[in-house]
């Protein structure tokens, strides 16, 4: 077995060590789920087929949301930018295993942890309190893919990100402006389907529909048969892409890199 | 009282000095700080793109929720929002050397990091007020003209006081954070809304349990002149002012609480 389960392993201990924590941050997703909920259904009873949902779809996305929140890291983020700015990514890529890989199965880890301790209370508090469309057992599955892409290409994203510290010496600047468009392009703030026009049709292309709109549909049962191979090929088309150019990125930036001292 | 104000005032300054060393980052990331912040108006617009009127109320009403609710919430954010991070200073130890200096541990822990980013918040929200405040349909009297000053400011300090409050108890539970935002960051942005799209006890318990529906709720029903959904008496829209007081006291008596039952971490 090679090196990087265990690092998705300790990836996934170092992110449950903190139930308690974890536990008040699954509280607030909770509280967040139910006033948007509210927002929704207010919504709905004046426009209740509004782009294809019904009010049971929208409050059950709206959980959906606020669970994957912990998982897919929609605020952004990730601890080799502080190793990249205080210098230890030197001994990062000393490390006879690549950069990108290694961080990304780190990176499930944390996102599998998440998963097991954020992601139950808001969907159950939903599924308790509104009327919530629970998934069919095959819907079950093809969701665990959706998710893992998501994860995949939520990551990729982040990397990017970190990426840029080499070049740019501060992440916080791009990370304000993925942040903007990861919390209004992803649906986490409002489903993509309200989105009028061409405005909905751009947000349903771009790389953050992969990471919480198309899992969602896939959680609700929207896609069928080939409707769904083609919400996963497109959520896998963007992983690739977007972690073909971390590659690229990870290979500049070996040779940016200059290690002084000895 | 002044003196402590002062003492505000001087820190503050201290670590505007020190953002403004990297002045484009400094620009760059208070417009970031504006556009994150702008988000919840585009939502509330996205909104109201799809349906003229929702749970009774328009667009330009909403918005007018949105204006106050985020003034007020900024300006006590810019003011105390870093209180919540006094259980990563009670973890790390750094809260004893702030307990050795002569200053309100309270004000280091406001002030710290103090960055002009943050007025950022304040751009969209004001803006949105302004956009509100020429489109909705109300007959200005001078008391509904006087009420939005009174409402904005009697918001601050209901959610100032929330910041210190849900900061005190970390002193008791030092994990707590996670969870109080839902009280911060929630109770932000549940006053975006009208609460005629909440349920009828969610409402009952974000008046008298935590009396967020006084940061801009009552005041506003004065303002455009609608009649209350839980049927409370007239009174109760001018009451924010002495909310306000009473939850800052509580904060004040909260924080002192928990000051005291501050033991440090041993050895």
């Amino acid at each position: 077995m090679g090196v990087l389960p265990w690092v998705w392993w300790y990836g996934l201990r170092r992110h449950a060590a903190y139930p308690l924590g974890s536990a008040t941050e699954a509280l607030t997703n909770t509280v967040f789920g139910f006033m948007r909920a509210y927002v929704l259904i207010a919504l709905w009873q004046v426009r209740p087929s509004l782009g294809g949902y019904d009010a049971t779809d929208a409050v059950t996305f709206c959980f959906i949301t606020q669970a994957l929140i912990g998982p897919v890291q929609i605020f952004g983020g990730m601890d080799l930018a502080e190793r990249i700015r205080n210098g230890d990514i030197a001994i990062d890529l000393h490390r006879p295993a690549g950069l990108q890989g290694w961080w990304l199965a780190d990176d499930l880890g944390r996102a599998a942890g998440s998963l097991l301790l954020r992601a139950g209370p808001p969907l159950l508090a939903g599924a308790l309190v509104f009327p919530f469309r629970a998934p069919a057992p095959e819907n079950v599955a093809a969701f665990a893919v959706a998710l893992l892409l998501a994860v995949t290409v939520s990551f990729a994203l982040r990397y990017l990100v970190a990426m840029g510290m080499f070049w740019l010496r501060d992440d916080r600047g791009l990370n304000a402006v993925t942040l903007v468009m990861s919390l209004f392009f992803s649906g986490m703030i409002l489903p993509l389907v309200v989105f009028p026009g061409t405005l909905g049709t751009v947000a349903r292309t771009l790389p953050w529909a992969a990471m919480i709109q198309v899992p969602a549909d896939v959680f609700l049962g929207r896609y069928d048969g080939v409707e769904l191979v083609g919400a996963l090929a497109f959520q896998a088309a963007w992983a690739a892409l977007l972690l073909g150019t971390g590659a690229l990125a990870t290979r500049a930036a070996r040779r940016k890199l200059v290690v002084h001292g000895g | 009282m002044i003196d402590a104000g002062r003492m505000y005032g001087l820190l503050v300054w201290t670590w505007v000095r020190a953002a403004a060393q990297y002045p484009v980052s400094m620009v760059l990331l208070a417009l970031a700080t504006a556009v994150v912040t702008g988000l919840d108006a585009a939502a509330i617009v996205l909104l109201f793109s799809q349906a003229p009127r929702i749970a009774g109320f328009g667009s330009s009403e909403v918005l007018f929720l949105y204006g106050t609710s985020a003034l007020s919430f900024g300006i006590s954010d810019i003011l105390f929002g870093t209180t919540e991070r006094l259980g990563y200073h009670v973890r790390q130890g750094t809260l004893d050397a702030m307990l050795v200096r002569p200053v309100s541990p309270l004000i280091q822990i406001a002030t710290e990091e103090f960055s002009p980013r943050r007025f950022g918040k304040l751009v969209p929200a004001a803006a949105a007020l302004a956009f509100a405040l020429a489109r909705v349909e109300v007959a200005w009297t001078p008391g509904r003209v006087a009420m939005i000053p009174v409402m904005v400011l009697s918001g601050a300090a209901i959610f100032g006081a929330l910041w210190v409050l849900t900061a005190a108890v970390q002193f008791v539970i030092v994990d707590i954070h996670g969870a109080s935002k839902s009280l911060t960051y929630g109770g932000g942005f549940l006053t975006q809304y009208p609460m005629t799209m909440f349920a009828r006890d969610f409402v009952r318990g974000v008046t008298f349990v935590v009396p967020l529906a006084f940061v801009n709720w009552q005041p506003a029903l004065y303002v455009l002149d609608r009649p209350d959904p839980l049927g409370l008496p007239g009174a109760a829209r001018f009451a924010s002012p002495l909310v306000a007081a009473a939850l800052c006291g509580a904060a004040a008596l909260a924080w002192r609480a928990g000051l005291r039952h501050y033991r440090s971490t041993g050895s």
